[in-house]
């Protein structure tokens, strides 16, 4: 028993780690009603450039700050040259049009800081089980991991009271609804657009310096974005709050799943068993568990 | 005006000879890189590393018998598709098509294996790619060259045995295999198996799903198992993912062994203290202190040659891979010019035969200023493995210092295997060996 409670709870913090990814889809879809599909290489460019400009010579904030800006800078020119000439455009070409940015934005940042792999320690917190809970309950839970979880923690709060109690988090949701109605009442959707991509980047910095303090800051952080899907296929597109609750259950269910049928089918389900759950999940509920349910009327 | 016109044709005649006689002095080798993509500093390392050595031939021999090399990249991203367009677009390069081709990447290697007799052009997948591929009697235009990854772990278990105290000691030990689940990384269960059996040990195989950025649960069983060694079988990601893993859950790092592309500074770097003690296998060493590098950096590097974009790379575990590379390729070729001519560019056929008729020994090592730096080599017909040595490497946090000689493969079991899985391959394809007694 002791070693199923030490699995499920190392599958609910690495699914915390999914939920840091996931935050990001979820806001430029509320912003926008579009899955970005450039996401994890958002994750990847902000985390290569964080440790560029600390090989620059930078400090660890001052890195931040910059980054958070070259963040910023991302956004705005995302919004000038892909978004703002797609305005009213069906929502397909959207999607197609972050497949292509996911590209530029991989290319430009191996082109910029090189192919390198690098390493990433943030100050003070190393990946170690904590000796407390080693010795209490002989389950190994470690440090960084728990990190991980607060700072998730913090950010759900702070995007969720963004979202539902100021004036910009109220536009954003109009224009996630309606772009042209939007428009014609007064919402100026450029803005909100620049600030939820500035946003969602400072999201991707975040997870970025997360996953590349864990496995080292290289082109596979864009992978992790593969993981977000079936996290907020669970949680629901539109909802900070499920792609926590989404990524506990993908985190919890990928590692039991791995320890006790893994065996059973010759191992390594890792991989796609997030997806099998998210497809029954689907069948079900396929607005996802938080999700809003869209009524088309025909 | 008849004239006029006769006069143009002759010097379009005379300028087309003209470029064919510098092209006959060039010897090109068509490269499918790569630089950008998942798997992009491993591909840039070790293509730096052969480029850095084909113009150190250039700049300081003048080429190979006055034969200059000229090289073309082609951009894979370790895709296979691509690979196998970057064949199709490199075969017919420079005056006498491809010379050789490096994949540096097992799928690719596998995608190219039925086109290589076809097309003539030698595969040398060095340190990689098929297993079985080792005998040249059925595979005779592809080269595993150096060590396979059948030899490779029987030095593994070798390794493992001397540090238990010898080889009667693994009797009931337990040893964990931590592998891609890929075909790259269920190449080596057979020969653990057989070696579990022949040792007495128990060996339990582990997937990881690609990329491998979540260890979590296979570490943990790990954990429960408490086996004394663990075989780390990794790529890319995989790797630094194992040893934080390893970490966390408390395992003893020196009790990790690695495959080489589980063993160069771009799985320990992003690792930081956890892969502190890790061991790995090599088929080359790391550093600058040896002669050929040192030619390099005086001949290539301060004169801004390099292709390394980052210089500080240059003697990492990958750079130095690319280097034995290219003294490979340029030995084989020089070889075949012994035969086919000296001072003329070569085939793909011919190549082939340089291949296979290559013998690297440790005064040549000497010569080359590569002395200790890579395994003495000696190739035939049958024989497209050629080595079957194996070096091991400690991470000491910073750095990689070596722990080894040279350690000998089990050849008696790997040669009985790669031979037993030939020839099931050549009885699919429907393949006549090659009769090696009848080679010239």
């Amino acid at each position: 028993m002791q070693f199923f409670f030490e699995v499920l709870i190392g599958g609910l913090l690495s699914g915390v780690m999914y939920s840091l990814v996931a935050l990001g889809f979820v806001l430029i879809y509320k912003a926008s009603g579009v899955f970005n599909f450039a996401q994890g290489a958002m994750v990847f460019f902000a985390a290569l450039t964080f440790v560029g400009v600390m090989e620059l010579g930078a400090p660890f904030a001052l890195a931040l700050v910059i980054t958070f800006l070259a963040m910023v800078v991302l956004g705005v020119v995302t919004e000038k040259f892909v978004l703002r000439p797609l305005v009213n455009q069906p929502q397909i070409t959207l999607f197609m049009a972050t497949i292509g940015l996911a590209f530029l934005i991989e290319g430009l940042a191996q082109g910029v800081w090189g192919a390198s792999v690098r390493g990433l320690e943030i100050p003070g917190i190393q990946d170690e089980p904590i000796q407390w809970a080693m010795d209490q309950w002989g389950i190994g839970i470690s440090r960084f991991d728990l990190f991980a979880a607060g700072v998730s923690a913090v950010l759900v709060s702070v995007l969720a009271v963004f979202f539902n109690k100021t004036r910009v988090g109220r536009a954003l949701r109009a224009v996630a609804d309606d772009h042209q109605a939007a428009l014609a009442i007064g919402i100026p959707l450029q803005n909100i657009w620049r600030i939820v991509w500035a946003v969602a980047g400072f999201v991707a910095l975040v997870a970025g310096l997360m996953w590349g303090a864990r496995n080292g800051v290289q082109f596979a952080l864009t992978f992790v974005a593969l993981k977000a899907l079936p996290v907020l296929i669970i949680g629901g597109f539109e909802s900070v709050a499920g792609a926590i609750v989404g990524g506990l259950i993908i985190g919890a269910a990928e590692k039991l799943g791995e320890v006790y049928l893994g065996p059973m089918v010759g191992g390594g389900i890792e991989g796609w068993f997030p997806y099998v759950m998210a497809l029954l999940f689907l069948l079900v509920r396929p607005e996802g568990l938080f999700g809003e349910r869209h009524i088309d009327r025909v | 005006m008849k004239l006029k016109q006769s006069a143009l044709i002759g010097l379009a005649v005379a300028a087309a000879l003209g470029t064919a006689a510098v092209q006959a002095a060039d010897q090109y080798v068509g490269l499918p890189s790569y630089r950008v993509g998942p798997y992009a500093a491993g591909g840039s390392g070790i293509f730096g590393g052969m480029i850095d050595y084909f113009q150190l031939v250039n700049a300081r021999d003048g080429g190979i018998n006055g034969v200059k090399l000229i090289w073309e990249e082609c951009e894979t991203e370790y895709n296979n598709a691509r690979g196998v367009e970057c064949w199709e677009r490199m075969k017919k390069g420079g005056p006498t098509g491809n010379t050789v081709f490096h994949p540096l990447s097992t799928g690719i290697t596998y995608s190219v294996i039925e086109k290589a007799p076809a097309d003539k052009i030698p595969v040398i997948s060095l340190g990689y790619g098929r297993t079985d591929a080792s005998d040249g009697r059925i595979f005779p235009y592809i080269f595993p060259l150096l060590t396979n990854y059948w030899s490779q772990n029987t030095a593994k278990i070798k390794f493992i045995g001397a540090k238990e105290g010898g080889m009667d000691k693994l009797k009931g030990k337990k040893i964990v295999n931590i592998y891609h689940d890929s075909a790259y990384g269920k190449e080596t269960i057979p020969v653990l198996d057989a070696q579990a059996k022949m040792y007495g040990f128990t060996v339990k195989h582990i997937p990881v799903a690609h990329p491998g950025n979540e260890q979590q649960s296979q570490w943990l069983q790990v954990r429960q198992d408490k086996p004394d060694w663990v075989i780390l079988r990794g790529w890319g990601v995989m790797n630094p993912t194992a040893l934080k893993a390893a970490a966390k859950i408390g395992f003893p790092r020196d009790k990790i062994v690695g495959v080489w592309w589980s063993g160069a500074e771009e799985d320990t770097i992003p690792a930081g203290s956890a892969a502190k003690g890790y061991i790995s296998a090599g088929f080359n060493v790391a550093g600058t202190n040896y002669p050929v590098i040192k030619d390099i950096e005086k001949h290539v590097v301060a004169k801004n040659k390099s292709n390394m974009e980052d210089k500080s790379r240059i003697g990492s575990v990958y750079y130095n891979r690319g280097v034995v590379h290219g003294i490979i390729t340029v030995e084989a070729i020089r070889k075949a010019q012994e035969k086919y001519g000296k001072g003329k560019s070569i085939t793909g056929e011919q190549m082939r035969w340089g291949i296979e008729n290559l013998n690297i020994d440790a005064a040549l090592l000497k010569k080359l200023g590569a002395e200790g730096f890579m395994p003495p080599l000696k190739m035939s017909c049958a024989n497209h493995e050629g080595s079957g040595l194996v070096k091991f490497q400690q991470w000491d946090g910073d750095k990689w210092k070596v722990l080894t000689d040279w350690i000998e493969s089990d050849q008696k079991l790997v040669r009985g295997m790669v031979e037993e899985s030939a020839a099931k391959y050549a009885k699919e394809k429907n393949i006549t060996p090659r009769d090696c007694s009848k080679e010239g």
